[in-house]
């Protein structure tokens, strides 16, 4: 365990924190940016350098801008609600069941493959190896991301509501 | 794996420069304050304060900007595999690229590129 994976970890934990914690919505996704610049690090720290770039171009670029959007589409006024109002039943229950359970199979994960150092190839996590994986051994997904893409454009048009044609 | 010292390096010095950059303002510059100076403005106008909603327009121009973006990421691995995969790659593209034009059609089909 590296000094940068502890650094970069606790950066990532802030910014989470940062996140849930900041009262205006614009400033969580400011938080939001912290923690997805130390996921970059730990992606880059893992060897996987195609992740750690589209984790930055791809998360810290465009998908902020998308939230900032729905920031500024939903709650384009100063005031902020006061009490909280509680659309979901005893969210915080389930919330912290949920993150439990996921804490847990990580964990388990984690121990299982522990000592098992796996020998990667020197290249491995470059663009390079990435896109000979992705275009030989995985192309069918590849393939299937074009489907996923398009469903999510066709799925904007509906949902704005453009019935011109 | 090469080493990332140099980038480390300039992310330091970029935080640096912009520190540095807010910082000086604030000690070098004059300091009139005026209640005017603290009003929201834009291009020299003070601006209405924003009330209501924004038109989903913009939403939309948002989520098919992360749509294309996430398209265009997938040309960075594929430009750097076309000469190993020949033919076979380009028609990959070529597929994949299919099927997104569709999606590009559907959506200048409805108006979605115009601003109306």
């Amino acid at each position: 365990m590296s000094l940068l994976f502890i650094v970069a970890a606790f950066i990532a934990v802030a910014g989470a924190a940062g996140v849930v914690l900041a009262k205006s919505p614009v400033h969580s996704v400011l938080a939001l940016v912290v923690n997805f610049i130390a996921l970059a690090v730990l992606f880059l720290s893992l060897q996987a350098e195609f992740m750690a770039v589209i984790q930055l171009i791809i998360y810290a670029g465009a998908v902020m801008v998308l939230f900032l959007f729905v920031i500024a589409l939903l709650t384009a006024r100063k005031e902020l609600p006061t009490s909280p109002q509680k659309w979901l039943k005893n969210q915080e229950v389930l919330g912290a069941a949920l993150g439990l359970g996921l804490m847990a199979v990580l964990g388990t994960v984690a121990l299982a493959g522990r000592g098992a150092a796996a020998e990667v190839p020197a290249d491995f996590g470059s663009v390079v190896a990435f896109g000979r994986s992705l275009l030989t051994t995985n192309v069918f997904v590849f393939e299937l991301t074009a489907f996923v893409l398009l469903v999510a454009v066709i799925g904007v048009v509906i949902l704005v509501g453009r019935r011109e044609a | 794996m090469q080493s990332y010292l140099p980038l480390l390096i300039y992310l330091a010095l970029v935080a640096f420069v912009a520190v540095v950059l807010s910082l000086a303002g604030g000690f070098l510059g004059p300091k009139k304050p005026e209640e005017h100076k603290y009003q929201a403005y834009e291009s020299g106008y003070p601006t209405a304060p924003l009330m209501g909603r924004f038109p989903v327009k913009f939403y939309m121009v948002a989520m098919l900007f992360v749509i294309f973006d996430v398209e265009a990421a997938s040309f960075y691995p594929w430009a750097l595999q076309l000469r190993q995969l020949r033919v076979f790659g380009l028609w990959e593209m070529v597929a994949f690229l299919a099927v997104l034009a569709v999606g590009y059609a559907y959506v200048w089909k409805k108006g979605g590129f115009s601003w109306k």
